[in-house]
């Protein structure tokens, strides 16, 4: 009886140091919780919107909806994302906090796809 | 036509490169075309099985199932990868011995060879399977596939394997006695790259947000998505705008190659051979 509860009271602690470690590597920051939400479609060779506005410094998080029958690969070389998103279906992607700029974003899987992300 | 034979040419391109690096690192050990071969085929199939299942994969992990699984297999790469790099530093110096000894390319590392039949299996199937959905989806959009369709494939997928070959008979062109240095090198750097690499899939899934700020930017050098950038981001993991994260771990994964290979070294390897 007592081994076993010392076993898990042994288990129990190594838990806890685990996840002390391992927590600040995986954990959602309070910074990411507030990412900035911005949605848009996929639809007949076009982005809905085709251009996006977010903030400077915020996590950003991609909600992209591919309305087409055929699947597309939202990527974006300046913002170092790539997804692929299967036809009907909607990829969250997060970027990291970003400085000013114009960022171009496209889909991969047909080139003439294209769109702006304007960070003033 | 032309789309086709950009897109497969790029993804075979990274494939290409890797299956070149293993190919000459392999050189001379038997049965190694049987195991690279073997790992481009379950590439192949498994490429194929993942566009089947790419709408099923995508919704796990709420949403981010995609990466999670990129993450995984370049992970188990950079695994493979370095208990290859392990293997060589104890056994590399029995083997390059035994081929001089044997004259000719008899030489069991059976074992490392699965390694990097896995290394290249994973390669071909990360590559492999946006090829597939891409080739898909304009096949679909046509109504059916197309004489263009499948030569531009087909073109891309030629051009793929002339990189393999340059890359390999490049290799092989270094006096060997500075060859080993040279893969060993490439194959860490490789491991690093990738493990990078599966950070920067685990941080657009929001799973690793630590560290998340851009280190340093050098797209005005060399653009990370230009061809000599995507060359260079294969074979060493060059990023234009790493993370904080993405560094420390490419940094990390360096050392740790580095001081497995010293901590497994032939013990015997300072000690002269009696003739």
């Amino acid at each position: 009886m007592s081994n076993s509860s010392r076993a898990f009271n042994r288990r129990h602690v190594l838990a806890v140091v685990l996840q002390a470690l391992v927590a600040p590597l995986v954990s959602r920051s309070a910074a990411a919780e507030d990412a900035v939400s911005l949605s848009l479609t996929i639809k007949d060779g076009k982005f809905e919107p085709a251009e996006l506005h977010a903030p400077a410094g915020r996590a950003l998080e991609f909600h992209v909806t591919n309305l087409n029958t055929i699947p597309s690969e939202f990527e974006s070389s300046d913002l170092h994302i790539e997804k692929i998103v299967p036809a009907g279906r909607e990829a969250v992607i997060r970027v990291r906090p970003q400085q000013p700029g114009r960022y171009n974003f496209f889909d991969d899987f047909h080139r003439e796809t294209q769109g702006v992300l304007v960070v003033p | 036509m032309l789309a086709a034979l950009i897109i497969v040419f790029r993804e075979v391109f990274e494939a290409g490169l890797i299956v070149g690096i293993v190919m000459a690192v392999t050189a001379g050990v038997s049965g190694r075309t049987a195991w690279i071969s073997g790992g481009v085929g379950a590439g192949v199939l498994g490429a194929c099985v993942v566009a089947l299942f790419t709408g099923g994969l995508s919704q796990l992990f709420g949403g981010t199932g995609q990466e999670v699984f990129n993450a995984g297999i370049l992970g188990f790469a950079v695994v493979m990868l370095t208990w290859h790099n392990v293997w060589m530093a104890r056994h590399g110096r029995e083997l390059a011995d035994e081929l001089r000894a044997a004259g000719e390319a008899v030489v069991a590392g059976s074992k490392s060879l699965l390694a990097l039949a896995i290394v290249v299996a994973v390669a071909v199937l990360r590559e492999g399977a946006e090829v597939v959905l891409f080739l898909y989806g304009v096949a679909a959009a046509q109504g059916g596939g197309s004489w263009a369709l499948v030569a531009g494939g087909l073109a891309g997928l030629v051009l793929g394997c002339l990189v393999c070959l340059l890359t390999y008979f490049g290799l092989l062109s270094i006096p060997s006695r500075y060859l080993f240095g040279v893969t060993t090198a490439l194959i860490s750097f490789l491991a690093a790259g990738m493990a990078a690499q599966a950070i920067a899939f685990l941080e657009q899934a929001n799973i690793v947000t630590a560290l998340d700020q851009t280190m340093w930017n050098t797209s005005w050098i060399l653009k990370d998505s230009s061809f000599v950038g995507r060359a260079l981001h294969t074979l060493i993991g060059y990023v234009d705008q790493p993370t904080a994260m993405q560094v420390v771990v490419y940094a990390l994964t360096l050392a740790v190659i580095a001081i497995l290979m010293k901590l497994f070294a032939a013990p015997q390897a300072q000690r002269p051979r009696a003739a």
